[in-house]
């Protein structure tokens, strides 16, 4: 009888990148379909567009760049930073908007910098905030969720393909009737106009906990995250640091002045502290190498954001925390390298 | 006479100071969300790099080397303060748009480079035109970023076209149908859109390489 004889390793890790980036899509599964459930079909319309838009800059770059296409396309790692620019933009946006935020972040974030594995900042991230920079008005209007029952208009399934091929209205419509300013939004020139937080609570778009609807595309998330962490493509170390720095942030600040400040809770479900704990902050790439590093990265991350959506300009601030903690990355490697066994 | 063109080359082309020598950059970057703008502190900036050409190589014998740059700095902005007050007083809505930049033309390296390395060691005919094609290769960078980001950030070009020739040439301002991307006018647009000139004329210069050789 003869049996084959093999070499270790004999449980091989998960490291090719076609195998990493499609258990990432995997993950975002549940999120996903919170999300429909929320605030119908739009991010689907989006998540098609962005991905068209990313198969082809990559495919253009590579081209440009003389290195192999159809393997550059087959990892799916372009198609994992379409589906996050998609998730972090609002469900009904003009078709133009998913196709930029994708075509920056594949051009000038990812292939300018040298390609996959080469970039320094999360390509996603960088994306939306150039989204976020340049349109202002279509990245801060959020169809609310559950339209219907909360007695918002709610735009059919022809006139949303409509909206976002062509960015017009149904002529009895008008974009301030679908669309709502974002819970985080709200709290911010809530503030601003002296009320507390208890009276801006008292408004539908709030849930029990976070915003209405976010609360539990949140918890949705934690699965695909718990996912990924249970198939050891993301450490615990990054996820755990941004959201206890955020927990610590928020909880100390409340304790403050509960009418000034949102509860802990509130910052940890709304917004993109969830998505972006778990599945933005830990790209493999621009996040930082070691332990000691990660967990320094991800408290960074989470102060930032917290700082950015308290006193900041923009209501949520975790792409730009994001960022900020991107360019310290290599900093904190060359710091916190871990010691060589056996010397001082 | 051939000697004069190289020297107009080396400012517009080869050594141009914003694409190759990168000094000034600080005005370059920070004023050039229109074309107006960025014209109007080319021009500036031209007069200034001439003027002070012209004096300090008139002075170039009499210069004493160990206060040489504070010379230098002293002419520059007596330079400056007169153009300052020369455009509060003729092109006031220009002066409140580009503000401190004017001052700010006496610390542009450019200048101080300029009178350095060409004016302080030659005769004035080549030192101001050294200076005129330096000043040249600086403006038409800046008109050239200003109207990209123009063009892409506000969706209009040559708006502001009023403050330098008058209320009749307010028809010249073109409109763009779109509303524009706001970054193009933001810092960051300004760094993207140097980089892309950058690499434009990298590229143009290893296209005309390759064809050499």
């Amino acid at each position: 009888m003869q049996f084959t004889i093999t070499k270790a390793p004999y449980v091989k890790p998960i490291t090719s990148i076609p195998i990493v980036m499609r258990h990432v899509l995997y993950a975002l599964i549940p999120a996903l379909a919170a999300y429909i459930w929320f605030f119908g079909f739009g991010i689907c319309i989006n998540i098609l567009i962005a991905c068209i838009a990313a198969v082809v800059s990559e495919a253009f770059m590579l081209y440009l760049r003389k290195q192999p296409i159809t393997q550059g396309i087959t990892d799916g790692s372009a198609l994992v930073t379409a589906v996050l620019i998609a998730f972090s933009i609002p469900p009904l946006v003009p078709w133009w908007i998913p196709v930029i935020g994708t075509f920056s972040a594949i051009i000038l974030a990812k292939h300018l910098y040298g390609g996959i594995g080469a970039n320094v900042f999360n390509p996603a991230m960088v994306g939306y905030a150039i989204l976020l920079l340049s349109f202002p008005v279509e990245m801060t209007h959020w169809a609310p969720p559950l339209a219907e029952e909360l007695g918002y208009e709610v735009l059919g399934f022809w006139s949303t393909i409509i909206y976002a091929l062509s960015s017009s209205l149904p002529i009895d419509t008008n974009i301030d009737a679908i669309t709502q300013a974002t819970p985080l939004d709200m709290i911010k020139s809530g503030i601003k106009n002296n009320s507390t937080i208890t009276e801006i609570r008292m408004d539908p778009l709030f849930g029990k906990l976070g915003s209405f609807g976010w609360e539990w595309i949140s918890i949705y998330t934690i699965f695909g995250g718990l996912y990924l962490l249970y198939k050891g493509i993301i450490n615990w170390h990054i996820p755990v640091s941004v959201l206890t720095s955020m927990m610590i942030f928020s909880a100390l600040f409340y304790a403050i002045d509960s009418d000034q400040y949102l509860s802990p809770g509130f910052h940890l479900l709304s917004g993109s502290t969830i998505i972006g704990a778990f599945f933005i902050a830990t790209d493999p790439t621009s996040a930082a190498t070691s332990n000691k590093g990660r967990l320094i990265y991800g408290f960074g991350i989470g102060s930032l954001a917290y700082a950015i959506r308290t006193w900041g300009g923009f209501p949520d601030g975790f792409a730009f925390a994001v960022l900020l903690m991107n360019s310290s990355v290599p900093l904190l490697d060359r710091y916190t390298r871990p010691r060589i066994y056996g010397k001082s | 006479m051939n000697d004069s063109r190289t020297l107009l080359a080396d400012g517009l082309w080869h050594k141009n100071p914003a694409l190759i020598q990168l000094i000034g950059i600080c005005p370059l970057l920070a004023v050039t969300s229109t074309l107006v703008n960025g014209l109007a502190l080319g021009l500036a900036t031209i007069v200034v790099l001439v003027g002070t050409n012209l004096v300090v190589s008139l002075l170039r014998h009499a210069l004493i080397p160990s206060v040489r740059i504070l010379i230098f700095v002293m002419i520059i902005s007596s330079l400056v303060t007169t153009i300052d007050i020369l455009t509060n007083a003729f092109f006031y809505e220009l002066h409140e748009v580009l503000g401190l930049f004017i001052p700010l033309i006496i610390t542009n390296c450019a200048i101080l480079a300029q009178a350095e390395t060409i004016a302080s060691r030659n005769k004035l005919g080549k030192s101001m035109i050294s200076g005129l094609g330096s000043g040249l290769g600086f403006t038409i960078v800046l008109v050239l970023l200003g109207g990209m980001r123009e063009i892409i950030g506000l969706g209009s070009l040559f708006s502001g076209i009023e403050m330098l020739l008058g209320d009749s040439a307010l028809k010249l301002t073109i409109n763009l149908p779109y509303e524009g991307a706001l970054i193009a006018i933001l810092p960051p647009g300004a760094f993207f859109g140097l980089a892309a000139l950058i690499a434009l004329r990298n590229l143009l210069v290893s296209k005309v390489k390759v064809k050499r050789i």
